[in-house]
């Protein structure tokens, strides 16, 4: 279960007055007690307003796997709200500007759990909206290649009218010293896929929350890929809001040396009916590359007929590597079709490159085929072939480039 | 006509109390289309000779040679060596992850033949070997012996080896773990291969029992990194009967 301790929404009650009860058989005296902590992951403190958070410690439940003394700039410092450059090519039924902070859209798919959010929140002076309209399937990429390497906060919104159809993939790339929160609206019956391809340059810094509210009877299709950048950290955050609401949401992260690629997923389900589909894989390889994944699934007492599956897979490719792996499940009503995660984390190793090798396969071919074979059920789903042939390149660029020659004098 | 011949073969591991002697002086000469069956005690390095046959990096060539039609095996990559013609069927297969049976087939085939094979006569033959191995069909889209039962990881090694056709291959105890229907299965599967391909066979052994299943040419027996006696299959029968005290006496008194 997911439990968060926070003392905002639970003040400390007064001391109890002094007893004559026999010793030790009294309440205990360590400073904290009368706390009990949050205890529903809907039930966390939220605000639009970074003045309402403490300053972050590193010890807060949505910050302890996160690297915190790395981005206070984003968490505690000023940060550039202004509008930055964009490109994309013009595509029939999806409109792409920029929207006053006064948008009727703004805050209604979700609202900042955290710091570095409530910061880009309270900071950013225009959203960019992506809205698309029109039954037609139809694909954009709206790409971010100038953030440059100042502390900068932004606000997306990705609107998708009732019965509107489209594939939108926000591209990254260059530097980055960034936070933001991106909402994404799904209207009734309308079928959005959103992916958020983050190919940083190496020294980049992301943080940012997405908010989805999906409507009644619309899919939203969810794709978190993570490849580029220092710390990296999508925390995609989804409300199955209507009846008959439905989501997947993918992942594929491969982190490099050094890396810090995290994800934090949440799935609320809030309505009747509703479905879900969590898969988030993602391969490590060289010295302290570290993953985070958790992932949260509320199935709330209105969401009879639930049916809720999570699952996160690690691939260990060296020595050095951390993937931290955390499936909670919370369940408010019993009345579901079913429910369930899975998680674990394997490690590919001399011995298992001993065995390919002595069937012929190259050392090179080997590592290909082990990594291809782990994350092509996450690229397949993407749905957007030229992405996904783009995506299995990248990927095995990155496999020869980063770790084979460690690996190499390993196997001497 | 091939022919595998290890010379004067000495092997060491490296092991917490320091560098360990295994192998002391191995000769061994195979020919296309023989059975070799190499049995002794635990301990004794049988082994041993098979990881350094494949190439296993644990395992550091001190002396000897051997030789694959005249080449030098020691000097290849393990992966060369599997291109060469040498298979390993495995005493303990490991899990790939990510890796189904079809692909792992697949991209090992091409490897060994240095091309793909024909789609259409490719998918017949792995289906037939499934088949005859009794394997179940659901086996190719399951990742490389992952949840595998023994027997399945087994049978998985045999249809590498009908698939591969490899000129010569070391069965490091394939017997072991198996029930009396597994073995057999196993068994006719090895001979199936030897009967296709003349292939040469090295089968490492503890128990004679497999060699009522496959008729061994030779059977060596191994003791202390060398090998001690050799002789026919009888040799195998006298074992049987007599175990490898024998064999074990005078070398405490050394």
């Amino acid at each position: 279960m997911s439990a968060v301790p926070t003392l905002k929404t639970t003040p400390a009650p007064t001391a109890p007055p002094e007893s004559t009860t026999q010793h030790g058989n009294k309440a205990h005296t360590d400073g904290r007690f009368g706390y009990v902590p949050v205890q529903t992951r809907s039930d966390r403190f939220k605000s639009v307003n970074v003045a309402d958070f403490d300053a972050v410690t590193g010890r807060e439940a949505v910050w302890k796997l996160s690297p915190v003394a790395k981005f206070t700039d984003l968490t505690a410092g000023e940060l550039d709200g202004s509008v930055y450059p964009i490109s994309s090519d013009p595509v029939d039924g999806v409109t792409v500007d920029w929207v006053d902070r006064s948008d009727a859209r703004i805050g209604t798919a979700g609202t900042p759990e955290e710091r570095a959010a409530a910061n880009a929140w309270s900071t950013f002076e225009k959203a960019l909206a992506i809205t698309v309209s029109g039954e037609e399937a139809k694909e954009i990429t709206v790409t971010r290649a100038d953030l440059g390497a100042s502390p900068r906060a932004a606000h997306v919104i990705i609107e998708a009218k009732p019965f509107s159809q489209a594939t939108v993939i926000l591209q990254n790339t260059g530097d980055a010293r960034l936070s933001e929160n991106v909402e994404i609206i799904l209207g009734e019956s309308s079928n959005l896929t959103v992916v958020s391809v983050q190919e940083w340059n190496t020294g980049a810094v992301h943080l940012t929350n997405h908010f989805a509210s999906v409507g009644k009877d619309a899919r939203l299709k969810h794709v978190v890929v993570s490849l580029g950048g220092s710390i990296v950290r999508v925390n995609p955050s989804v409300r199955l809001a209507g009846s008959g609401s439905d989501t997947l949401l993918l992942g594929l992260y491969f982190a490099d040396a050094g890396q810090h690629l995290e994800q934090q997923v949440y799935v609320f389900h809030d309505a009747p009916h509703s479905r879900s589909r969590v898969t988030y894989k993602g391969a490590l390889q060289g010295q302290d590359a570290r993953t985070v994944w958790i992932g949260d699934v509320l199935i709330g007492n209105k969401a009879a007929g639930t049916d809720s599956y999570e699952q996160n897979r690690n691939l260990v490719l060296s020595e050095g590597t951390r993937a931290d792996s955390i499936p909670n499940l919370e369940i408010e009503t019993g009345d579901i079709v079913g429910a369930g995660h899975a998680s674990a984390t394997g490690r590919f190793d001399d011995e298992q490159l001993f065995y390919l090798q002595s069937r012929g396969i190259t050392e090179e071919e080997a590592r290909r085929l082990v990594v291809r074979g782990f994350l092509t059920e996450v690229i397949q789903q993407i749905g957007s072939p030229t992405l996904e042939a783009r995506l299995q390149e990248t990927i095995e660029a990155e496999l020869l480039s980063s770790a084979s020659l460690p690996a190499a004098v390993e196997a001497r | 006509m091939s022919v595998l011949e290890i010379k004067d073969l000495h092997v060491s591991v490296q092991t917490d109390q320091g560098v360990k002697q295994i192998l002391n002086g191995v000769n061994l000469t195979i020919n296309e289309g023989e059975i070799h069956a190499i049995m002794g005690p635990n301990g004794s390095g049988k082994s041993t000779l098979a990881y350094t046959i494949a190439g296993h990096p644990k395992y550091h060539v001190e002396g000897g040679s051997i030789l694959l039609d005249g080449a030098e095996v020691l000097t290849m990559t393990v992966d060369q060596r599997a291109r060469a013609g040498l298979f390993l069927a495995m005493q303990y297969p490991v899990e790939i992850p990510g890796v189904t049976v079809t692909n792992f087939l697949r991209t090992a085939k091409t490897a060994i033949d240095g091309e793909a094979p024909a789609i259409r006569t490719w998918i017949k033959d792995v289906r037939g070997a499934m088949t005859n191995l009794r394997m179940d069909k659901s086996f190719a889209e399951r990742n490389v012996n992952e949840g595998f039962s023994g027997g399945e990881k087994k049978r998985n090694e045999i249809l590498q080896l009908e698939l591969l056709k490899p000129k010569f291959a070391v069965l490091d105890e394939t017997d072991s773990g198996l029930d009396v229907d597994a073995l057999k299965i196993v068994s006719e599967g090895v001979n199936r291969a030897k009967e296709n391909t003349g292939l040469g066979l090295l089968l490492i052994t503890h128990y004679t029992r497999i060699l009522r299943y496959i008729h061994p040419d030779f059977v060596h027996v191994f003791v202390n990194g060398r090998i001690a006696e050799q002789g026919g299959p009888e040799l195998a029968d006298r074992l049987e009967d007599e175990g490898y005290d024998r064999f074990l006496v005078p070398e405490i008194v050394n």
